[in-house]
Protein backbone atom coordinates (compact mmCIF):
# COMPACT_ATOMS: atom_id res chain seq x y z
CA UNK A 1 0.00 0.00 0.00
CA UNK A 2 0.91 3.70 -0.56
CA UNK A 3 1.77 4.17 3.36
CA UNK A 4 4.87 1.62 3.05
CA UNK A 5 6.12 3.73 0.37
CA UNK A 6 8.38 6.97 0.09
CA UNK A 7 5.22 9.56 0.30
CA UNK A 8 7.56 11.86 -1.64
CA UNK A 9 8.18 9.20 -4.34
CA UNK A 10 6.84 11.12 -6.90
CA UNK A 11 7.52 14.62 -6.15
CA UNK A 12 11.62 14.59 -5.92
CA UNK A 13 11.89 11.40 -8.72
CA UNK A 14 10.14 11.24 -12.17
CA UNK A 15 9.02 7.40 -11.81
CA UNK A 16 11.40 6.05 -13.82
CA UNK A 17 12.79 3.39 -11.31
CA UNK A 18 12.21 -0.43 -12.38
CA UNK A 19 14.30 -1.56 -14.90
CA UNK A 20 11.13 -2.02 -17.32
CA UNK A 21 10.57 1.50 -16.75
CA UNK A 22 14.45 2.86 -17.63
CA UNK A 23 14.82 0.59 -20.42
CA UNK A 24 11.06 2.33 -22.16
CA UNK A 25 12.62 5.78 -20.54
CA UNK A 26 8.67 6.03 -18.54
CA UNK A 27 7.10 5.64 -15.38
CA UNK A 28 4.27 2.93 -15.84
CA UNK A 29 0.92 2.64 -14.27
CA UNK A 30 -0.71 5.73 -11.63
CA UNK A 31 1.58 8.07 -9.49
CA UNK A 32 -0.90 6.76 -6.73
CA UNK A 33 -2.36 3.85 -5.53
CA UNK A 34 -5.98 3.95 -7.43
CA UNK A 35 -6.77 1.04 -4.96
CA UNK A 36 -6.34 2.60 -1.58
CA UNK A 37 -10.00 3.31 0.06
CA UNK A 38 -10.28 6.56 2.15
CA UNK A 39 -9.85 6.72 5.64
CA UNK A 40 -12.99 8.32 7.03
CA UNK A 41 -11.80 9.50 10.19
CA UNK A 42 -9.91 12.29 8.03
CA UNK A 43 -12.45 13.49 6.16
CA UNK A 44 -12.67 17.51 6.70
CA UNK A 45 -15.15 19.51 7.41
CA UNK A 46 -15.71 20.94 4.19
CA UNK A 47 -16.34 17.09 2.95
CA UNK A 48 -18.70 16.42 5.39
CA UNK A 49 -20.71 19.67 4.48
CA UNK A 50 -20.85 18.06 0.32
CA UNK A 51 -21.81 14.81 1.89
CA UNK A 52 -24.53 16.28 3.58
CA UNK A 53 -25.49 18.65 0.81
CA UNK A 54 -25.70 15.93 -1.51
CA UNK A 55 -27.63 13.38 0.43
CA UNK A 56 -25.07 10.76 0.73
CA UNK A 57 -23.50 8.79 3.32
CA UNK A 58 -19.91 8.51 2.53
CA UNK A 59 -17.88 10.64 -0.12
CA UNK A 60 -19.05 8.71 -3.17
CA UNK A 61 -17.44 9.32 -6.43
CA UNK A 62 -14.45 11.24 -4.48
CA UNK A 63 -13.35 8.23 -2.88
CA UNK A 64 -11.50 7.35 -6.54
CA UNK A 65 -10.28 11.00 -6.08
CA UNK A 66 -6.50 11.13 -4.92
CA UNK A 67 -3.40 13.62 -4.73
CA UNK A 68 -1.90 12.39 -7.51
CA UNK A 69 1.49 13.69 -8.89
CA UNK A 70 2.44 15.13 -12.30
CA UNK A 71 5.85 16.84 -13.43
CA UNK A 72 6.89 16.43 -9.79
CA UNK A 73 4.38 18.50 -9.04
CA UNK A 74 1.51 17.74 -6.37
CA UNK A 75 -2.30 17.54 -8.88
CA UNK A 76 -5.27 16.54 -8.86
CA UNK A 77 -6.96 14.50 -11.91
CA UNK A 78 -10.25 16.76 -13.29
CA UNK A 79 -11.90 14.23 -14.99
CA UNK A 80 -14.62 16.85 -16.08
CA UNK A 81 -11.62 18.67 -17.99
CA UNK A 82 -9.75 15.08 -18.60
CA UNK A 83 -6.47 17.07 -17.47
CA UNK A 84 -4.00 17.41 -14.26
CA UNK A 85 -4.81 20.34 -12.01
CA UNK A 86 -1.68 21.88 -10.35
CA UNK A 87 -2.19 22.54 -6.62
CA UNK A 88 -1.15 25.55 -5.45
CA UNK A 89 2.73 25.52 -3.87
CA UNK A 90 1.92 27.44 -0.92
CA UNK A 91 -0.22 24.65 0.61
CA UNK A 92 1.92 22.57 2.63
CA UNK A 93 1.37 18.93 2.20
CA UNK A 94 0.62 16.49 4.82
CA UNK A 95 2.97 13.46 5.42
CA UNK A 96 0.78 10.92 4.45
CA UNK A 97 -1.09 9.94 1.52
CA UNK A 98 -4.61 9.92 3.20
CA UNK A 99 -4.79 13.51 3.81
CA UNK A 100 -3.23 14.40 0.95
CA UNK A 101 -6.10 12.67 -0.44
CA UNK A 102 -8.61 14.60 1.35
CA UNK A 103 -7.02 17.67 0.18
CA UNK A 104 -7.33 16.82 -3.04
CA UNK A 105 -10.74 15.96 -2.65
CA UNK A 106 -11.56 19.39 -1.18
CA UNK A 107 -9.62 21.22 -3.68
CA UNK A 108 -10.97 19.46 -6.67
CA UNK A 109 -14.96 20.09 -5.38
CA UNK A 110 -13.69 23.97 -4.83
CA UNK A 111 -12.25 23.94 -8.67
CA UNK A 112 -15.51 22.14 -9.84
CA UNK A 113 -17.97 24.07 -8.55
CA UNK A 114 -16.23 28.00 -9.56
CA UNK A 115 -17.25 30.13 -12.11
CA UNK A 116 -13.55 29.52 -13.37
CA UNK A 117 -14.04 26.14 -14.20
CA UNK A 118 -14.13 25.45 -18.39
CA UNK A 119 -17.25 23.71 -18.07
CA UNK A 120 -18.93 26.81 -17.41
CA UNK A 121 -17.51 28.52 -20.48
CA UNK A 122 -18.42 25.34 -22.62
CA UNK A 123 -21.89 25.37 -21.42
CA UNK A 124 -22.61 28.56 -22.77
CA UNK A 125 -21.21 27.91 -25.87
CA UNK A 126 -22.50 24.26 -26.75
CA UNK A 127 -25.30 23.42 -24.53
CA UNK A 128 -28.16 22.54 -26.74
CA UNK A 129 -31.14 22.57 -24.24
CA UNK B 1 -27.40 20.69 -42.01
CA UNK B 2 -28.44 24.01 -41.68
CA UNK B 3 -26.80 24.02 -38.28
CA UNK B 4 -23.22 23.11 -39.82
CA UNK B 5 -23.08 26.52 -42.06
CA UNK B 6 -23.95 28.90 -38.77
CA UNK B 7 -20.50 30.41 -37.27
CA UNK B 8 -21.32 28.11 -33.99
CA UNK B 9 -21.63 30.32 -30.50
CA UNK B 10 -17.78 28.67 -29.55
CA UNK B 11 -16.20 30.67 -32.36
CA UNK B 12 -18.17 34.23 -30.94
CA UNK B 13 -16.52 33.55 -27.54
CA UNK B 14 -12.91 33.18 -29.09
CA UNK B 15 -12.86 30.00 -27.49
CA UNK B 16 -10.67 28.18 -31.15
CA UNK B 17 -8.22 30.96 -30.71
CA UNK B 18 -7.01 29.56 -27.44
CA UNK B 19 -3.08 27.97 -27.68
CA UNK B 20 -3.05 24.67 -26.08
CA UNK B 21 0.12 23.75 -24.76
CA UNK B 22 -0.15 20.66 -22.30
CA UNK B 23 -2.81 19.08 -20.48
CA UNK B 24 -1.52 20.42 -17.34
CA UNK B 25 -3.56 23.19 -16.55
CA UNK B 26 -1.12 25.84 -14.41
CA UNK B 27 -4.24 27.58 -12.38
CA UNK B 28 -5.64 25.89 -9.46
CA UNK B 29 -7.97 27.17 -7.42
CA UNK B 30 -8.04 30.27 -4.81
CA UNK B 31 -8.45 30.28 -1.22
CA UNK B 32 -10.87 33.07 -1.33
CA UNK B 33 -13.24 30.56 -4.06
CA UNK B 34 -17.05 31.26 -2.82
CA UNK B 35 -17.96 27.54 -0.94
CA UNK B 36 -20.43 26.33 -3.57
CA UNK B 37 -21.67 22.48 -3.45
CA UNK B 38 -23.58 21.68 -6.75
CA UNK B 39 -22.61 22.62 -10.34
CA UNK B 40 -23.20 26.31 -11.72
CA UNK B 41 -24.89 24.84 -14.83
CA UNK B 42 -27.24 23.01 -12.64
CA UNK B 43 -30.59 23.62 -10.88
CA UNK B 44 -31.22 24.84 -7.61
CA UNK B 45 -33.76 22.17 -6.47
CA UNK B 46 -34.90 21.09 -2.86
CA UNK B 47 -35.15 17.54 -1.24
CA UNK B 48 -38.11 19.11 0.44
CA UNK B 49 -40.38 19.95 -2.29
CA UNK B 50 -42.11 16.58 -3.47
CA UNK B 51 -44.03 15.72 -6.80
CA UNK B 52 -45.41 12.75 -8.72
CA UNK B 53 -45.15 12.06 -12.28
CA UNK B 54 -47.18 9.58 -13.60
CA UNK B 55 -45.75 8.30 -16.97
CA UNK B 56 -48.12 5.43 -18.27
CA UNK B 57 -48.72 7.01 -21.32
CA UNK B 58 -45.80 8.99 -22.19
CA UNK B 59 -42.92 8.32 -24.18
CA UNK B 60 -39.31 8.36 -22.96
CA UNK B 61 -38.15 11.45 -24.45
CA UNK B 62 -41.31 13.28 -22.94
CA UNK B 63 -40.66 11.93 -19.56
CA UNK B 64 -36.74 12.82 -19.63
CA UNK B 65 -38.12 16.28 -20.72
CA UNK B 66 -40.02 16.61 -17.96
CA UNK B 67 -38.27 15.71 -14.95
CA UNK B 68 -35.64 18.31 -16.16
CA UNK B 69 -38.84 20.91 -15.93
CA UNK B 70 -39.63 19.65 -12.77
CA UNK B 71 -36.09 20.26 -11.33
CA UNK B 72 -35.93 24.01 -12.82
CA UNK B 73 -39.42 24.53 -10.59
CA UNK B 74 -37.41 23.37 -7.96
CA UNK B 75 -38.67 19.83 -7.16
CA UNK B 76 -35.69 18.10 -4.99
CA UNK B 77 -37.53 14.92 -4.93
CA UNK B 78 -39.88 13.43 -8.02
CA UNK B 79 -41.65 10.06 -7.61
CA UNK B 80 -42.34 8.53 -10.61
CA UNK B 81 -45.07 6.01 -11.36
CA UNK B 82 -46.23 3.07 -13.52
CA UNK B 83 -42.29 3.32 -15.43
CA UNK B 84 -43.70 0.21 -17.39
CA UNK B 85 -40.06 -1.04 -18.09
CA UNK B 86 -39.61 1.43 -20.46
CA UNK B 87 -36.05 1.94 -22.26
CA UNK B 88 -33.56 4.96 -20.96
CA UNK B 89 -35.84 6.87 -18.42
CA UNK B 90 -33.64 9.14 -15.79
CA UNK B 91 -30.58 10.14 -18.02
CA UNK B 92 -28.44 12.59 -18.06
CA UNK B 93 -29.43 14.11 -14.47
CA UNK B 94 -26.20 16.00 -13.53
CA UNK B 95 -27.84 17.50 -10.57
CA UNK B 96 -28.58 16.38 -6.88
CA UNK B 97 -32.02 14.71 -6.90
CA UNK B 98 -34.02 12.27 -5.16
CA UNK B 99 -35.39 10.10 -7.71
CA UNK B 100 -37.44 6.84 -7.26
CA UNK B 101 -39.30 4.81 -10.02
CA UNK B 102 -42.28 2.88 -8.56
CA UNK B 103 -41.73 -0.24 -10.87
CA UNK B 104 -39.02 -1.68 -12.94
CA UNK B 105 -37.09 -0.14 -16.31
CA UNK B 106 -35.94 -1.43 -19.60
CA UNK B 107 -32.91 -0.93 -21.10
CA UNK B 108 -30.50 1.69 -20.62
CA UNK B 109 -32.16 3.28 -17.49
CA UNK B 110 -30.10 5.93 -15.13
CA UNK B 111 -27.18 6.49 -17.68
CA UNK B 112 -25.06 9.03 -17.87
CA UNK B 113 -25.86 10.41 -14.33
CA UNK B 114 -23.93 12.44 -11.95
CA UNK B 115 -25.02 13.18 -8.46
CA UNK B 116 -28.81 12.18 -8.04
CA UNK B 117 -29.81 9.46 -5.64
CA UNK B 118 -32.12 6.92 -7.28
CA UNK B 119 -33.88 3.98 -6.06
CA UNK B 120 -35.97 1.12 -8.39
CA UNK B 121 -38.40 -0.40 -6.69
CA UNK B 122 -38.20 -3.42 -9.64
CA UNK B 123 -36.15 -4.75 -11.72
CA UNK B 124 -33.97 -3.36 -14.40
CA UNK B 125 -32.61 -4.47 -17.93
CA UNK B 126 -29.21 -4.08 -19.94
CA UNK B 127 -26.63 -1.66 -19.58
CA UNK B 128 -28.56 0.20 -16.03
CA UNK B 129 -26.19 2.81 -15.32
CA UNK B 130 -23.59 3.04 -18.15
CA UNK B 131 -21.36 5.55 -17.36
CA UNK B 132 -22.43 6.89 -14.00
CA UNK B 133 -20.62 9.39 -12.78
CA UNK B 134 -21.86 10.43 -8.92
CA UNK B 135 -24.68 9.45 -7.02
CA UNK B 136 -26.59 6.61 -5.59
CA UNK B 137 -28.50 4.30 -7.54
CA UNK B 138 -29.94 1.31 -5.55
CA UNK B 139 -32.34 -1.28 -7.83
CA UNK B 140 -34.08 -3.54 -5.32
CA UNK B 141 -34.24 -6.48 -7.63
CA UNK B 142 -32.73 -7.86 -10.04
CA UNK B 143 -30.64 -6.91 -13.27
CA UNK B 144 -29.98 -7.53 -17.00
CA UNK B 145 -26.02 -7.57 -18.03
CA UNK B 146 -23.65 -5.17 -18.22
CA UNK B 147 -24.70 -3.71 -15.24
CA UNK B 148 -22.75 -0.33 -14.54
CA UNK B 149 -20.21 -0.88 -17.83
CA UNK B 150 -18.00 2.03 -17.58
CA UNK B 151 -19.00 3.54 -14.49
CA UNK B 152 -16.90 6.28 -13.60
CA UNK B 153 -18.03 7.27 -9.89
CA UNK B 154 -20.68 7.04 -7.64
CA UNK B 155 -22.39 3.61 -5.95
CA UNK B 156 -24.69 1.38 -7.79
CA UNK B 157 -26.23 -1.34 -5.83
CA UNK B 158 -28.62 -4.55 -7.00
CA UNK B 159 -29.83 -6.48 -4.31
CA UNK B 160 -30.73 -9.03 -6.36
CA UNK B 161 -29.15 -11.03 -9.21
CA UNK B 162 -27.26 -9.16 -12.39
CA UNK B 163 -26.14 -10.90 -15.63
CA UNK B 164 -22.59 -11.21 -17.25
CA UNK B 165 -20.45 -8.57 -17.56
CA UNK B 166 -21.02 -6.77 -14.74
CA UNK B 167 -18.87 -3.48 -14.61
CA UNK B 168 -17.68 -4.40 -17.98
CA UNK B 169 -14.36 -1.18 -18.60
CA UNK B 170 -15.44 0.27 -14.90
CA UNK B 171 -12.90 3.34 -14.46
CA UNK B 172 -14.24 4.13 -11.15
CA UNK B 173 -16.71 3.99 -8.67
CA UNK B 174 -18.27 1.20 -6.29
CA UNK B 175 -20.94 -1.60 -8.00
CA UNK B 176 -22.38 -3.92 -5.25
CA UNK B 177 -24.53 -6.98 -6.20
CA UNK B 178 -26.22 -8.67 -3.17
CA UNK B 179 -26.81 -11.72 -4.98
CA UNK B 180 -24.57 -13.74 -7.64
CA UNK B 181 -23.28 -11.78 -10.74
CA UNK B 182 -22.60 -13.50 -14.17
CA UNK B 183 -19.39 -14.09 -16.59
CA UNK B 184 -17.06 -11.61 -17.20
CA UNK B 185 -17.89 -9.62 -14.36
CA UNK B 186 -15.05 -6.64 -13.87
CA UNK B 187 -13.77 -7.53 -17.26
CA UNK B 188 -11.47 -4.91 -18.16
CA UNK B 189 -11.89 -2.70 -15.29
CA UNK B 190 -9.34 0.38 -14.58
CA UNK B 191 -9.86 1.61 -11.06
CA UNK B 192 -13.26 1.30 -8.81
CA UNK B 193 -14.74 -1.33 -7.11
CA UNK B 194 -17.12 -4.63 -7.38
CA UNK B 195 -18.66 -5.82 -4.76
CA UNK B 196 -20.41 -9.29 -4.99
CA UNK B 197 -22.05 -10.94 -1.90
CA UNK B 198 -23.16 -14.30 -3.60
CA UNK B 199 -20.94 -16.04 -6.49
CA UNK B 200 -19.31 -14.83 -9.32
CA UNK B 201 -19.59 -16.46 -12.80
CA UNK B 202 -16.52 -17.67 -15.02
CA UNK B 203 -13.48 -15.64 -15.98
CA UNK B 204 -14.29 -13.07 -12.89
CA UNK B 205 -11.84 -9.63 -13.83
CA UNK B 206 -10.62 -10.94 -17.02
CA UNK B 207 -7.98 -8.85 -18.49
CA UNK B 208 -8.49 -6.19 -15.36
CA UNK B 209 -5.76 -3.26 -15.39
CA UNK B 210 -6.73 -2.18 -12.03
CA UNK B 211 -9.36 -1.89 -9.54
CA UNK B 212 -10.48 -4.44 -7.14
CA UNK B 213 -13.08 -7.02 -6.73
CA UNK B 214 -14.66 -8.57 -3.37
CA UNK B 215 -16.60 -11.77 -3.69
CA UNK B 216 -18.22 -13.38 -0.72
CA UNK B 217 -19.67 -16.63 -1.96
CA UNK B 218 -17.66 -19.00 -4.78
CA UNK B 219 -15.53 -17.86 -7.83
CA UNK B 220 -16.34 -20.01 -10.90
CA UNK B 221 -13.23 -18.78 -12.11
CA UNK B 222 -10.82 -16.05 -12.64
CA UNK B 223 -10.36 -14.40 -15.96
CA UNK B 224 -6.67 -14.02 -17.51
CA UNK B 225 -4.26 -11.47 -15.16
CA UNK B 226 -6.73 -11.56 -12.54
CA UNK B 227 -4.92 -12.69 -8.83
CA UNK B 228 -6.09 -12.92 -5.30
CA UNK B 229 -5.20 -10.21 -3.60
CA UNK B 230 -4.38 -9.90 0.16
CA UNK B 231 -7.35 -8.01 2.65
CA UNK B 232 -5.94 -5.00 4.85
CA UNK B 233 -7.81 -3.89 7.93
CA UNK B 234 -8.66 -0.75 5.66
CA UNK B 235 -10.50 -3.08 2.87
CA UNK B 236 -12.83 -4.40 6.21
CA UNK B 237 -13.46 -1.33 7.50
CA UNK B 238 -14.46 0.26 4.25
CA UNK B 239 -16.48 -2.94 3.50
CA UNK B 240 -18.48 -2.71 6.63
CA UNK B 241 -19.33 0.88 6.26
CA UNK B 242 -19.86 0.20 2.78
CA UNK B 243 -22.82 -2.56 2.97
CA UNK B 244 -23.97 -1.19 6.32
CA UNK B 245 -25.30 2.16 4.45
CA UNK B 246 -27.53 0.18 1.56
CA UNK B 247 -28.14 -2.64 4.15
CA UNK B 248 -26.37 -5.73 2.67
CA UNK B 249 -24.62 -8.41 4.61
CA UNK B 250 -22.67 -10.99 3.35
CA UNK B 251 -22.98 -14.58 4.86
CA UNK B 252 -19.85 -15.43 5.83
CA UNK B 253 -18.37 -12.22 7.17
CA UNK B 254 -16.45 -9.48 5.93
CA UNK B 255 -13.37 -10.71 6.77
CA UNK B 256 -13.61 -14.02 4.45
CA UNK B 257 -14.62 -12.28 1.10
CA UNK B 258 -12.10 -13.31 -1.70
CA UNK B 259 -10.16 -10.16 -2.99
CA UNK B 260 -9.34 -10.30 -6.23
CA UNK B 261 -6.28 -7.50 -8.18
CA UNK B 262 -4.82 -7.44 -11.24
CA UNK B 263 -1.87 -9.44 -11.52
CA UNK B 264 -0.03 -6.69 -14.41
CA UNK B 265 0.97 -8.62 -16.47
CA UNK B 266 -1.33 -7.20 -19.50
CA UNK B 267 -0.22 -3.89 -19.26
CA UNK B 268 0.58 -2.51 -22.76
CA UNK B 269 4.39 -1.42 -21.79
CA UNK B 270 6.10 -4.89 -23.37
CA UNK B 271 6.56 -5.92 -26.67
CA UNK B 272 4.64 -8.34 -26.94
CA UNK B 273 0.93 -8.17 -28.40
CA UNK B 274 -2.31 -8.30 -25.76
CA UNK B 275 -3.21 -11.22 -27.40
CA UNK B 276 0.28 -12.79 -27.55
CA UNK B 277 1.31 -12.39 -23.74
CA UNK B 278 -2.30 -13.54 -22.97
CA UNK B 279 -1.12 -17.17 -24.41
CA UNK B 280 1.66 -16.64 -22.23
CA UNK B 281 -0.15 -16.35 -19.31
Amino acid sequence: MTQDKDIDQYLTGDGVDTAREKEIGQHIGYRYDVNLVPDYDRLTPFLREYMEVMGWDDLNWLEDVHMGYEESRPAVFDRNINGWVTVPPDITLPDNQQDRDMIARELLIRFQMSERHPLVELNKAYRKF
Amino acid sequence: MEELGREHESHRMGMHTEQLTGRTQQVFFSPSEERNFTYRTGFDVDFNKRTELDVADMEATAINLELRRLMSEGYGTIVVKNPGAKHSLGVSILNRLQLYFEGSLGYFGCGLIDGPNVRVSGRVGWSFAENMMAGTVIVEKNAGSTFGAAIRGGDLVCKGDVGSRTGIDMKGGTIIVGGRTGVLSGFMMQRGRLVVLGDAGDNLGDSMYDGTIYVGGKIASLGVDAVTGEMTELDVQWLKRKLAIYGLETPNGVENMTKVVAGKQLWNYDNLEPTEKKLVL
